[in-house]
């Protein structure tokens, strides 16, 4: 017999990789020093975002909450760490962070002189107990908007939402709402029931009317009339009391909700055939997205005050929001135009040919594709509007930004600056990054595996 | 508020701008608030406080024409107005008188149609640079970079400072008085330049104001004074001798803790009775209560009380009174007589 025993006979076992391939150390190697230049690159990153951070994190943590005034605040860091420098002076925020949220918002409207360390024992509802209520029912209220998975009847409160809003943040009678919410009533039945009696086209024109009469003329005196056998209703709180991050979030939302469907229409109306409405709508959206924000604002606060009357009672926060809607909505359009330009022609001939008219095409064909793709340029759009709200501090409303140049104009905060920033910062990424979540939530649902 | 947007575009087609002009004092009574038009914030001059209650030198203007007019120092809405803001929110009758420290110029007067009832405070522009620079006078300031705010009259009055001295200067323009202590701090500029009052505040938040030095020239005149819009001359008077009558109190020793019991007594001084009401039928004049200057003056005190407690020497912002004291004292604050 030859020897052949260097052949092997049996199955050597697999071997573990090597550790330098897996792991912890595979992975550092394969992504951050795959090469000499990447090499080079992953150190200088690193050292980087070490020099970042080691001047930034004993700046936050190594800081002080407790202290009166600027002042105070270095003595104590001059005791502890025996310098001032790269120490964050925190007690600003813990003085001051109620106003940058609420502004000048009562604490308890019905006891207006009320602070909150200084609580009137008959107040049994917590201190700004109206705008938070506000804020969780906006979001009760957006939730079967947003998930579709919900209760669909939660959507009721969604209806409510926008005449429930309002009241809560700036009270009086109830019937006020109650009789705009009845304007509503009216222009649907009268389309719902009108349309058998006298067509669609008539329904609406008659509902329309029927509407406005409403508003203009019957619903003032009705809701004074309901209030004067019913007076139920809530202390007012003057528009000029709004401000610190509410006023952002209030100015925000309501030009959020309301320049979507704006923007679908104007989007819808820049594609028609009729000419007059494709016009008024090219008109309006070039108009207002040629102009800064800042010129609609001024316009807002400055020029419309010289068209109006003096004495008229015209909001400069109702003034402020209809201008950041409008702002929203050419924008949103324009994002919106764009999805319905990406949908291939065949499905809009795809609805003609299964009969479906131009409304019922565009609900169930054409818009739920279009919004689908243009949800990215959407949700941008509203983070950048809900951003451009600290632009109204120019014009003297005190949003965040303009609150901290009035707390920096105390004598015992002027001087401070990055902290206050810091702060703001803080808080309008939580409700940007929020945003951006959920649309990249929402394009994963929605991805139907076309592209 | 919707129904307020409603009835606002129906006034729109019914009335002419222009026509509700007059009459303010009448709106304000009505309406049992005075709308004043305060800056967003200036130390020492107006600011919100931790429970938003408004302080300062201005917002003391403001509530002694509120306790003036309504009895009550507590009757004022304040609107925090803008540089940009301010002249239009009192045109168009947002604010019923201005008190945002407001330089008092031609122009301002005569063509934005404005009434300036007196001036409160006597402001100049001027220069503060770190010690270590060894500069002692602003004639000294060849070739230095000048933090500087921009679209403000001390823009203006720097370039034409240095132009009248024959010196080069490069300007580091800036937007707002906290950019620029930041800016200066971080060294970007070796001088800032602003109204006096400000460069005073301002070194009060330095860690140690004393390393920096306010130079002793003075560059312009800023007389900053409350006003009132063209078209309604009894307002404008209300506004003016409310201010003087704080002028006056001072000179004549009332004070906020004195002048109500001298009111009740009375004193052998027949113009401090005048003002206060016991003689004499000044108010009626107004067309306010007899005791309308004692509650103005009981608001927050005569002048130079609201002075010490707001900008005077003993608070951080640490003013001298200077061409703010009164006459007698060399100063420039002179009420005309009551009579």
């Amino acid at each position: 017999m030859t020897d052949h025993s260097y052949v092997r006979t049996e199955m050597l076992p697999e071997k573990a990789p090597p550790a330098s391939e897996v792991g912890v150390i595979g992975w550092i190697r394969e992504n951050l020093f795959s090469g000499w230049f990447n090499s080079i690159l992953t150190i200088l990153s690193l050292a980087f975002i070490y020099y970042i951070l080691s001047a930034l994190i004993p700046w936050t943590f190594q800081s002080v909450w407790n202290a009166g005034s600027l002042d105070e605040c270095r003595e104590i860091m001059r005791e502890t760490w025996g310098e001032t420098h790269g120490h964050a002076c925190w007690a600003v925020i813990n003085d001051r962070w109620l106003q940058l949220l609420y502004g000048f918002y009562p604490p308890y409207p019905a006891y207006p002189d009320a602070t909150v360390a200084d609580a009137p024992a008959e107040a049994w509802l917590p201190a700004y107990f109206r705008p938070n209520l506000t804020l969780i029912l906006l979001f009760v209220a957006l939730a079967p908007v947003l998930f579709g998975h919900l209760p669909r009847h939660l959507l009721i409160v969604s209806a409510i939402y926008p005449f429930l809003m309002p009241w809560l943040l700036w009270g009086g009678s109830v019937w006020v709402p109650v009789t705009i919410a009845f304007g509503f009533v009216i222009l649907f039945g009268v389309i719902k029931y009108g349309q058998a009696v006298m067509g669609t086209l008539a329904a609406i024109i008659a509902a329309v009317g029927a509407a406005l009469v409403w508003w203009l003329v019957l619903s003032g005196p009705v809701a004074d009339g309901l209030y004067a056998v019913m007076p139920v209703g809530l202390p007012t709180v003057e528009s000029r009391e709004f401000g610190g991050f509410m006023l952002a979030v209030l100015l925000g939302v309501v030009a959020i909700g309301l320049s979507l469907p704006i923007g679908i229409v104007l989007a819808l109306g820049r594609q028609s055939d009729l000419f007059i409405i494709k016009s008024l709508c090219v008109g309006f959206i070039e108009t207002i997205r040629g102009v800064p924000l800042i010129t609609l604002l001024f316009v807002a606060s400055v020029l419309l005050n010289y068209f109006l009357p003096p004495g008229t009672d015209f909001d400069i926060i109702v003034r402020v929001m209809i201008m950041v809607t409008i702002f929203a909505s050419a924008y949103n359009a324009e994002v919106i135009r764009g999805g319905l330009a990406a949908l291939p022609k065949g499905q809009y001939e795809g609805a003609d040919s299964l009969g479906l008219n131009y409304w019922q095409a565009q609900r169930l064909i054409i818009m739920p594709q279009a919004l689908k793709i243009s949800i990215p340029g959407i949700v941008s759009t509203f983070i950048g509007v809900f951003k451009d709200t600290t632009l109204v501090s120019i014009i003297g409303l005190l949003d965040p930004i303009g609150l901290s140049q009035g707390i920096r104009a105390n004598q015992e905060w002027n001087g401070i600056y990055w902290e206050l920033f810091a702060f703001i910062a803080l808080l309008f990424f939580i409700f940007c990054f929020g945003m951006s979540r959920y649309s990249m939530w929402l394009e994963r649902k929605l991805q139907t595996g076309h592209r | 508020m919707k129904k307020s947007v409603i009835l606002g575009a129906l006034t729109v087609a019914g009335l002419s701008a222009g026509a509700a002009a007059a009459a303010t004092l009448d709106d304000i009574k009505a309406r049992g608030k005075l709308n004043c038009g305060v800056t967003t914030g200036l130390v020492g001059f107006a600011a919100p406080d931790a429970n938003g209650e408004w302080q300062g030198f201005d917002v003391g203007v403001c509530r002694a024409v509120a306790a003036a007019v309504l009895g009550d120092p507590s009757a004022v809405e304040f609107v925090p107005t803008t540089g940009k803001t301010r002249f239009t929110a009192l045109a168009s009758g947002e604010i019923d008188m201005l008190a945002r420290n407001t330089t008092w110029t031609l122009s301002r007067d005569v063509d934005l149609k404005n009434e300036f009832v007196g001036v409160n405070y006597y402001d100049g522009q001027g220069f503060m640079v770190p010690k270590g620079l060894g500069v002692s006078s602003a004639k000294e300031l060849n070739g230095a970079t000048v933090c500087i705010q921009t679209g403000t009259t001390t823009e203006l009055n720097l370039a034409d400072y240095f132009r009248a001295n024959d010196m080069e200067y490069e300007p580091v323009p800036i937007e707002t008085n906290a950019e620029a202590q930041q800016q200066y701090l971080a060294g970007a500029c070796d001088v800032y330049t602003t109204d006096a009052s400000g460069l005073a505040a301002t070194r009060a938040t330095f860690e140690s104001p004393g390393d920096h030095v306010i130079l002793p020239e003075i560059i312009s005149k800023e007389p900053l004074g409350p006003l009132v819009r063209h078209g309604d001359q009894e307002w404008g008077d209300i506004v003016r001798w409310t201010l003087n009558a704080l002028i006056a109190a001072e000179e004549f020793g009332l004070t906020s803790a004195n002048v109500e019991e001298l009111a009740s007594n009375g004193t052998d001084k027949p113009e401090v009775n005048r003002i206060l009401g016991v003689e004499g039928t000044l108010g009626e004049m107004l067309g306010l209560e007899s005791d309308w200057a004692v509650n103005a003056i009981a608001a927050g005190g005569n002048y130079g009380e609201l002075f010490e407690k707001h900008i005077g020497e003993n608070t951080p912002v640490g003013l001298a009174r200077g061409l703010n004291a009164q006459w007698q004292d060399g100063g420039l604050m002179y009420a005309p007589p009551f009579r």
